[in-house]
């Protein structure tokens, strides 16, 4: 068992916590970046399909497991930024600035959604979110001059400085340091003041306000950053599917993304990326499931959705903190070996919480 | 004058619809605060259940009705006391993924009992009048007039039976109804329960109007956004947002047809930049 000892403020917000954070990360990183070098090219495309599953995924965790506002509409803010990625590239506007703008755009659309819906409780974020995203997927079928409508929209490949990218390992890279940068702007924001407002919404709404904190300035913020996020995520996505339909951007797939967050813990920056390497595992198991059960139960189109709810159910109920909550409660049993209480990481059993004045 | 007549009793009657389904929705809310985003799907297995006594079992068709309608009770009482309860207490994000899963569920198990293909249920109301040269559908009428009788039904029975005012007082302070002696575990089921049976008469009189599928859950969604038009909490709000929605939507439809399918949640934004706590405002601040 590790002792810290502080001798300075500043380690409290340090990114390292300890040496072995410097290692086993240090690991990590060489890994992902020699991952091409070992894997073969269809791999190596599963694996940039799961790093943007991840920066959407983290751009949902930013408001839902920090600020604890539920979206159900990130699918809309994917789509967004999908679809004027690709607008701008058929306008010839260079890669590396259309994927920004696209992701501002899908920003800028958050803020108007959020600063509406962050005046009153964070349900009616939820609806106006679920609401939205039907609009935006209304608004692109008919939106035919700009997006294809129902014909959908081919994408041309991403160019870097007039170097056109066709090579899957190639645009893994790209992702990858997308997905880098993004993961170190979330830390800092997380140990930044906002971050620690954000937290302390999603803990208790009351406790933050009367702390100072402005509730609806931190929300509407925090929603704004998350549709960056996922907006950045959508452009990439783009060139991966490289044809966009509306139907790729349904509820489903913000169920899918909830999913991701809540399975691999909610509140953290890891469970975004665990959620996503699960989601890809899960996918990857369903489709061997449907070969397995009988057809008439196989070939249901609403087969995916039940069993992502299914396993939302079962992960809301018996383990809220997710697989990296897991993760963290059986490392704390190995590091505190013989002296481990059951009881650590017990949950509360608390009265219902009003938020109406009676 | 005869359209406008025409548009506007397919809108009350569609908007009868939302009503309901938003007032099960909002009597949830009200009783648990909780809000369950499964609404429309329990609605839709509602619908399912009563095609299956009526259409495969040959039931009469106000029996079907009302078997139903008591299996749908049993049904929303039992997804209160062996799921939902379980996470009272919890932050409110869990409730609401809780409750979208769920609704995800019931469409996949609905589709796998019942099937994919659009089912049609018949009932006594058919044939159409003529009213003013507006043709009516008894369907419509039949909607109309089922809403106002389970609305009436619903007053009665919040006002003046011991189950309602237990209720009520369950929705208003939870600790103090348990004080009393009010079962307030009881009454939680008793209240999804009754919402649920509430939704199963919403989905049959909409049955004759747009079939019967595993998608029908949909329409929670505007369900929804009546509660929010409402001012969410409130039950005569919940009805009445429902039926802005469901005037707004034929009136769209035939005058400006690009928004026909979305008029509902742009209303609903408008009313968020307005009068963000809605037409009948009942949350206000919590006090410490």
């Amino acid at each position: 068992m590790r002792v810290l000892f502080k001798t300075d403020y500043n380690q409290d917000i340090k990114f390292a916590k300890h040496g072995g954070y410097v290692f086993w990360y240090a690991l990590l990183l060489v890994a992902v970046f020699l991952a091409p070098v070992a894997l073969d090219t269809y791999w190596v495309n599963e694996l940039t399909r799961v790093l943007i599953y991840a920066l959407a995924g983290l751009g949902l965790m930013v408001v839902t497991g920090f600020t604890g506002q539920v979206s159900l509409g990130h699918a809309a803010f994917m789509a967004i930024g999908a679809y004027t990625h690709a607008f701008l590239l058929t306008q010839g506007v260079p890669f590396v600035f259309s994927l920004p703008i696209a992701a501002l755009t899908s920003g800028i659309v958050g803020l108007m959604i959020a600063i509406p819906a962050s005046r009153m409780t964070g349900l009616y974020l939820t609806i106006a979110s679920l609401a939205f995203a039907i609009v935006v997927e209304d608004l692109i079928i008919h939106w035919e001059s700009v997006t294809g409508g129902n014909r959908g929209m081919a994408v041309d490949p991403p160019a870097l400085f007039g170097y056109e990218i066709y090579a899957a390992w190639e645009y893994y890279y790209i992702v990858l340091v997308l997905l880098i940068i993004s993961i170190a702007l979330v830390l800092n924001i997380l140990r930044s003041p906002l971050g620690r407002a954000m937290l302390a919404i999603r803990d208790s709404e009351i406790s933050a306000q009367s702390l100072g904190i402005r509730l609806a300035r931190t929300k509407v913020l925090a929603f704004f950053l998350s549709a960056i996020i996922t907006g950045l995520a959508g452009g990439l996505f783009a060139h991966f599917i490289q044809f966009l339909s509306p139907e790729t951007f349904g509820i489903l797939l913000s169920i899918q993304l909830l999913l991701m967050i809540v399975v691999g813990g909610l509140g953290t920056v890891h469970g975004a990326i665990f959620g996503a390497f699960l989601i890809g595992l899960l996918e990857a198991s369903i489709s061997i499931l449907k070969d397995w059960l009988p057809p008439a139960i196989g070939t249901q189109p609403g087969l995916e959705p039940g069993l992502f709810g299914l396993i939302l159910v079962l992960f809301i109920i018996f383990e809220p903190e997710g697989v990296y909550g897991r993760w963290v409660k059986l490392r704390t049993f190995l590091e505190s070996f013989p002296f481990y209480r059951r009881n650590t990481f017990k949950r509360q059993r608390s009265y219902l919480k009003t938020e109406r004045m009676r | 004058m005869a359209e406008f007549f025409q548009l506007l009793i397919i809108g009350l009657s569609q908007g009868c619809v939302y009503g309901l389904i938003a007032m099960g929705f909002v009597m949830i809310y009200k009783a648990t605060e909780m809000v369950n985003f499964a609404q429309g799907d329990i609605m839709m297995v509602g619908t399912f259940v009563a095609f299956t006594f009526i259409v495969t079992w040959g039931f009469n068709f106000w029996l079907g009705l009302l078997a139903a309608m008591a299996v749908m009770a049993v049904f929303g009482f039992l997804v209160d006391a062996i799921v939902v309860r379980r996470i009272i207490g919890q932050p409110q994000f869990s409730v609401v993924i809780l409750t979208i899963s769920l609704g995800f569920i019931f469409r996949a198990v609905a589709g796998m009992i019942w099937g994919q293909a659009p089912l049609s249920l018949d009932t006594p109301f058919v044939g159409t009048s003529n009213m003013g040269g507006a043709v009516i559908g008894h369907d419509r009428l039949a909607i109309m007039g089922g809403t106002v009788v389970m609305v009436s039904l619903i007053y009665l029975f919040l006002r003046y039976s011991r189950w309602g005012i237990a209720m009520q007082a369950a929705s208003q302070n939870q600790l103090a109804a348990f004080y009393v002696g009010i079962p307030v575990k009881l009454v939680y089921s008793g209240v999804w329960g009754l919402a649920a049976a509430i939704s199963c008469v919403a989905g049959v009189l909409l049955a004759p109007i747009t079939l019967i599928g595993p998608l029908n859950g949909f329409l929670g969604i505007k369900a929804f956004a009546a509660a929010v038009i409402g001012g969410f909490g409130s039950l005569p709000g919940a009805l009445i947002g429902g039926l802005i929605i469901g005037i707004a939507e034929p009136f769209a439809a035939a005058y400006l047809p690009e928004v026909k399918n979305i008029i509902g949640y742009l209303i609903m934004f408008a009313v968020l930049m307005l009068r963000p706590e809605g037409l009948f405002a009942t949350i206000y601040q919590k006090k410490v």
